[in-house]
């Protein structure tokens, strides 16, 4: 674990920005733990004062500090994103597994409906959700029906390794030795398709973090939680850029870029290293 | 033909009828997921938020809602009567702007997504191919790298908040584009060059957002691609035998390559479509997403409801369309 760490800083210049990035973003989580401030209290600083020493994001017309806030909500917005990635990882292997290993009509009706869910227009569906939800929406609820809707990509990436893993001899000995095809699948293929699970993992979490940011705005979230999307939500509501308090819109922007970067590009470098042709390129063999 | 159109057609229909009825099931479920009664609350938010309604209005409102959430008799009553007033194409009035129905504001918002929508697509996808093919022929060329570089860092990157940082630079700092809407505040639209211009002007950052997001995945996408073909030994032997670079890029690389490209631009059309509701709200474009926000801000349920059931028609239609056209670029289907 630590040398591949180590070959991946040496040699891949995007995993570096990718581990700088998350540092980052690790830091502030660990510090959410010891604000000073309760991210539920507002008016306990100045209000409306530009980035200083003291409030190194400045502080907001609600009168809290944007750097301790944003603690809490980077916590939060990645610890939904993980919820919305368990979920439907475990939708997108069975149903992936399932659909490649038996085949036949199952596998034909299974992506019938994978590929109705990969071009179905999410956003307009939850909007609609959110809204009938509006009193009982929490991030965790979020995650969950995010994670209900997050995995037909992915199930469909799965059937696709699946479908040349079973025409590899080991399967057919395995098949002709008596295992039988829930073994096959769970001890034979689930080990070649987990690195993948494991690289569209964090390409989950991107789009569900993504989603909540575009809820929140809209308003359609919990609000009182602190997350990216709310964090932006409480500055347009109290028109932040037209009173000038640019920084109020910018910290938000800043750390979610920050986050979102440094998530892809450790998705892009983990992609390319799994797959072992790839892999030789980068260290130029 | 005939083989064709079994082969092809009717399971490409089949697959489109599939998405139509998933979609709109699901917009089915959901409201019959909601713990609270949808009717009375919707009732006690129109009346909380000080909207003097006689008593008869109420009365024919409670009937039109609990008509529209179509929650008289048993579930599989329901589930018909739904399709049968979707069939009829009746969406009901609007609650926000009772009673012009949801079909004719949904109608005046449409044409500017739907312009906006195709020309940034079909921009970015353009270029993003292009980029992508001429960076994986030309791997040593520093400006294209840049591009790349841009191009992967903006991807991930949620169109919410690309649209922001666009607005805050190029509307804030630097005042060259204009603020929020399709148009100058007080002018209505016609056909004037004025107009158009004007129009042009202020779809500009809208556009660029959607085209900025969309890029860097079509350009990663052929650069993939076409590494491979590039090694092929057609490509090889074209170019020893000294074919001009430009023909061997377009007519032997690109095109093998285009068709992944193809259905990858019509998986991604919902993913668009989404993004690009989520724009308009940023930048006050009066297209479905602006309706939207309005929609959610009156607890205009009807009105959501019935965006959401035009997205998926719509999104859907887009993705047959584009199946009905694949044949023309791909001879083997064709043949098949």
């Amino acid at each position: 674990m630590f040398k591949v760490l180590r070959d991946l800083l040496k040699f891949d210049g995007r995993f570096r920005i990718a581990f700088i990035f998350l540092v980052a973003v690790v830091m502030m989580i660990i510090l959410s733990f010891v604000s000073p401030y309760d991210p539920a209290k507002s008016f306990v600083v100045a209000m409306d004062t530009p980035p200083s020493l003291e409030h190194i994001f400045g502080t907001d017309s609600r009168g809290q500090d944007i750097f301790w806030w944003l603690t809490f909500a980077v916590r939060n917005s990645l610890l939904m994103g993980v919820i919305t990635a368990v979920i439907s990882r475990a939708i997108a292997i069975l149903i992936g597994l399932t659909a490649g290993y038996q085949g036949g009509w199952l596998d034909k009706v299974l992506m019938s409906v994978n590929d109705s869910f990969v071009v179905l227009p999410l956003l307009p569906i939850l909007i609609l959700l959110g809204f009938l939800l509006r009193d009982q929406m929490n991030l965790f609820l979020l995650g969950v029906i995010l994670g209900l809707f997050g995995w037909p990509f992915d199930a469909r990436l799965i059937r696709s390794q699946v479908l040349s893993l079973k025409e590899r001899s080991f399967s057919r000995t395995a098949v002709y030795s008596g295992t039988s095809s829930f073994w096959i699948t769970i001890n034979e293929h689930l080990p070649f398709v987990l690195p993948i699970v494991f690289a569209t993992t964090i390409n989950n979490m991107l789009w569900s973090i993504g989603m909540e940011v575009t809820l929140s705005v809209l308003g359609l979230s919990d609000l009182t939680t602190p997350s990216i999307g709310t964090a932006l939500y409480w500055a347009n509501a109290h028109g932040a850029l037209v009173a000038g308090v640019w920084w109020w819109i910018a910290a938000p922007t800043l750390v979610a870029i920050v986050l979102f970067l440094g998530l892809y590009l450790l998705f892009a470098s983990i992609n390319e290293y799994i797959d072992p042709r790839t892999r030789l390129r980068l260290i130029g063999g | 033909m005939r083989r064709f159109a079994l082969r092809y057609l009717i399971p490409r229909f089949i697959q489109y009828l599939t998405l139509i009825f998933i979609g709109i099931t699901v917009t089915f479920i959901i409201p019959r997921l909601s713990p609270n009664d949808p009717v009375e609350a919707q009732i006690a938010m129109m009346m909380a938020r000080g909207n003097s309604l006689d008593a008869q209005s109420v009365a024919s409102m409670r009937e039109a809602l609990t008509d529209m959430y179509g929650l008289s008799g048993s579930p599989l009553q329901q589930y018909v009567s739904f399709w049968g007033r979707l069939l009829r194409g009746d969406l009901g009035p609007s609650l926000g702007n009772f009673p012009t129905p949801v079909s004719e504001m949904i109608g005046q918002a449409m044409p500017y997504t739907l312009s906006l929508l195709l020309t940034a697509v079909i921009i970015s996808w353009i270029f993003g191919n292009l980029f992508g093919a001429l960076s994986s022929y030309y791997p040593k060329n520093r400006a294209l790298s840049v591009i790349e570089v841009v191009g992967q860092a903006v991807r991930p990157i949620p169109y919410y908040i690309v649209a922001m940082v666009l607005l805050v630079v190029f509307a804030f700092f630097i005042p060259i584009f204009p603020f929020s809407g399709a148009y100058p505040v007080g002018t209505r639209p016609n056909w004037s060059l004025d107009f158009i211009l004007t129009y042009l002007q202020h779809a500009v950052l809208p556009a660029a957002t959607l085209v900025m997001v969309g890029f860097g995945g079509w350009f990663i996408g052929m650069k993939s691609l076409t590494s491979n073909i590039i090694s092929e030994d057609y490509v090889v032997y074209a170019e020893t035998a000294g074919l001009n670079e430009k023909k061997i890029l377009s007519n032997y690389i690109m095109r093998n390559a285009l068709l992944p490209q193809l259905t990858g631009l019509a998986m991604s059309l919902g993913t668009v479509f989404s993004g690009a509701l989520i724009m308009e709200v940023v930048f006050g474009y009066p297209g479905i997403g602006s309706l939207t926000m309005v929609a959610v801000y009156r607890n205009d349920y009807s009105m959501i409801m019935g965006i959401a059931i035009y997205s998926i028609i719509g999104v859907a239609t887009a993705v047959f369309l584009m199946d009905l056209i694949y044949p023309l670029f791909d001879p083997r289907v064709r043949y098949q």
